[in-house]
């Protein structure tokens, strides 16, 4: 029988087997932000272990609460800082330079095709959009693979997920991706990797393929994947130039990777997306999933652009459809963060910043903000944001607040309106 | 929501004085030895009779600016709405979380397994659980026993309140209570492994 893509991918890392279903994989990129890093420094540092496995396969990026917001925040930034001076960490991206891990990380160029990723946060399964097997881990796995590049993983199963069909107008990948989390429910994929093929896969950009594999998790996968075709090799042809005669030679590398013919699959689902509405959660767990025109009319608050899963420029530029020569609406604040810093300076110069703010938004600088409530952004108990996050868990954003989580063209269309609504009559 | 019983049969954990060495500004202190302990586990159970119950629920993401282990103590299960769930009053002397489907969802934060550790509990029942969370129990040395359905059924019908012992060569737990109840259950011996390390760092440090 056949390999699946992360068959392949485990098989080429493979560095023990400590039992007949686990493996141990070599790693080849570590990544830390400073929430979940400091413990992990704090703790080989008392127990001696200071030290790094390899300073180039570790990336690191202060991005959740960015700039510190008070004593506390300041301190985790600065342990970070020290710890990747300390150790030579040149890939290490501070004030100025950084942006949400998912989205900066991809943009350097640090991830390729049949690539192992670790990072101690949960949407590392982004990644998985080149064709790489990217998982969250905890926070000692996470000093494991710091202080010895590997990492244990129970031997996944794989999900064929194949999207079928064509998206209609005003439909977009984070429709895609609610729509299918909606029928897995939040641990339909638990221990699974979630492969997604078909030809609307094939036809996304990587921004597009990213907000899709980012999502994975809350279906409880352990990544999502792609295979690495040509749209992959021109995202990453800047880094890779030097390796290849041309952009053909990559592709015909990439396929090594692809999963056999007759790979095996634990299951396989087939999701026809022609004729599909943009979707909305309705609930508190991202798997209340209904049509946008089931929840017209319900109104909102707050109105949050950005995070992993869709704070990149093609989501920036579809918001901008519909917000260039619209307000927002009275009642509505609305906070517009780019994801990094290359998406805030394309953004101004193709002058969508001036739309965004024509219409009424607040325009912070590249952080996760609002997304987890750690910092800005954070709703007062009882408010409501229409959100193009991944999470709508009640108190996520703020203690008693509640989330919508929706496209980047339903959220602007909700702030118009101030209300949600189908983001298709706007067009 | 039952109060679990406020004697409590486990040691204090070792582990804790271990973390009180991760305090800021401490100066380092090369070659300490490590140190490796193995968990105690059982105790009074506290039931949480509800599927998905998520990391945001367990640690709220502001308190993961807290840079200690024992910091975190106070805020366990916060954010958890259940009816006639108090948090400061029924995790009080408990060693045993008894749970339903996909506990532990959400982020990875590791926070949401240290505030059970720092809380001295050291085990959780469930009918199955997140990935990461489960990984995050084993490679800190602590216990992620799933059970099937009928079995957690049958603990919950143990209660109210309910003491749990388990046999870790045995593979099997009694829960004692208004009646007894016993079964099996089976650990991954790679799981089975840390546990015995005392977590994945202790054992990846002397294999890898
Ligand atoms: S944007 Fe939100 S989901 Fe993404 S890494 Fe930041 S906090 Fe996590």
């Amino acid at each position: 029988m056949g390999k699946t893509i992360t068959e392949k991918i485990f098989e080429a890392h493979q560095r023990d087997v400590p039992s007949a279903h686990n493996v141990v994989l070599d790693i080849d990129v570590v990544m830390c932000h400073e929430i979940t890093t400091p413990i992990a420094v704090n703790d080989l540092k008392a127990r001696g272990m200071d030290r790094v496995f390899d300073p180039a396969k570790i990336k690191v990026v202060i991005d959740h609460v960015t700039p510190s917001k008070d004593t506390k925040t300041a301190i985790q930034a600065k342990i970070l800082r020290d710890w990747a001076r300390r150790n030579h960490i040149n890939d290490f991206f501070d004030i100025g330079a950084n942006g949400i891990c998912h989205a900066l990380f991809p943009e350097k160029g640090f991830i390729r095709p049949g690539y192992t990723v670790i990072m101690g946060d949960s949407h590392t399964c982004t990644h998985g959009a080149f064709g790489a097997f990217a998982a969250g881990v905890g926070t000692t796995d996470l000093e494991v693979g710091i202080l010895k590049g590997v990492c244990s993983f129970r031997l996944p199963e794989t999900m064929k997920i194949t999207i079928a069909g064509k998206l209609g107008k005003g439909v977009y990948a984070k429709d895609v991706i609610l729509r299918v989390i909606k029928e897995l429910t939040v641990n339909g994929a638990t221990d699974k990797v979630m492969e997604f093929r078909g030809p609307v896969v094939d036809g996304m950009s990587m921004e597009s393929r990213m907000t899709v594999c980012n999502m994975a998790i809350e279906a409880g996968a352990t990544c999502g994947v792609c295979l690495p075709d040509r749209v992959t090799a021109e995202y990453l042809w800047p880094f890779i130039q030097d390796q290849y005669q041309d952009v053909e030679a990559a592709v015909a590398d990439f396929r090594k990777w692809h999963s056999d013919a007759d790979a095996g699959y634990a299951a396989e689902k087939t999701f026809d997306v022609t004729g599909l509405a943009p979707q909305v959660t309705y609930g508190y767990k991202p798997d209340e999933v209904k049509d946008i025109t089931d929840m017209a009319g319900a109104r909102i608050d707050q109105v949050y652009m950005g995070s992993c899963t869709n704070g990149r420029i093609e989501d920036l530029r579809v918001a901008a459809e519909i917000l260039k020569g619209r307000k927002i609406a009275d009642h509505v604040r609305a906070i517009l963060s780019p994801a990094t810093p290359k998406v805030y300076s394309q953004a101004l110069d193709e002058g969508l910043i001036r739309i965004f703010m024509e219409a009424g938004f607040c325009v912070t600088n590249p952080t996760c903000g609002a997304c987890l409530g750690m910092s800005n952004g954070v709703l007062a108990p009882g408010e409501v944001c229409a959100s193009t996050t991944n999470r709508n868990f009640n108190g996520r954003m703020g203690k008693g607040g509640m989330v919508h989580l929706m496209s980047p063209l339903a959220a602007a269309a909700a702030a118009v309106k101030g209300c949600i609504t189908d983001p298709r009559e706007m067009l | 929501m039952k109060r679990p019983q406020p004697n409590k049969p486990n040691k204090p954990n070792k582990l804790n004085k271990l973390n009180k060495l991760n305090k800021l500004n401490k100066p380092n202190e090369p070659n300490k030895p490590y140190e490796v302990v193995m968990k105690t586990f059982g105790g009074p159970v506290l039931f949480l009779d509800r599927s998905n119950i998520n990391t945001d629920e367990i640690i709220p993401a502001k308190y993961l600016t807290e840079n200690t282990k024992e910091d975190l103590k106070p805020f366990i299960l916060e954010d958890l709405k259940l009816p006639g769930f108090d948090p400061a009053v029924n995790t009080r002397g408990a060693g045993v979380i008894v749970t339903r489907a996909n506990f532990g969802c959400g982020s990875s934060r590791e926070h949401a397994v240290w505030v059970f550790e720092v809380n001295n509990i050291n085990v959780v029942i469930a009918e199955s659980f997140a990935r990461i969370f489960r990984q995050n129990m084993f490679n800190c040395g602590m216990l992620a026993i799933e059970l099937p359905k009928k079995d957690i059924d049958a603990l919950f019908a143990v209660g109210p309140e309910v003491t749990v012992s388990i046999d870790m060569d045995k593979e099997t737990l009694i829960a004692r209570g208004t009646k007894e109840f016993t079964c099996k259950f089976t650990l991954n011996s790679f799981d089975k492994d840390l546990v015995l390390a005392g977590g994945w760092l202790a054992y990846a440090d002397k294999k890898y």
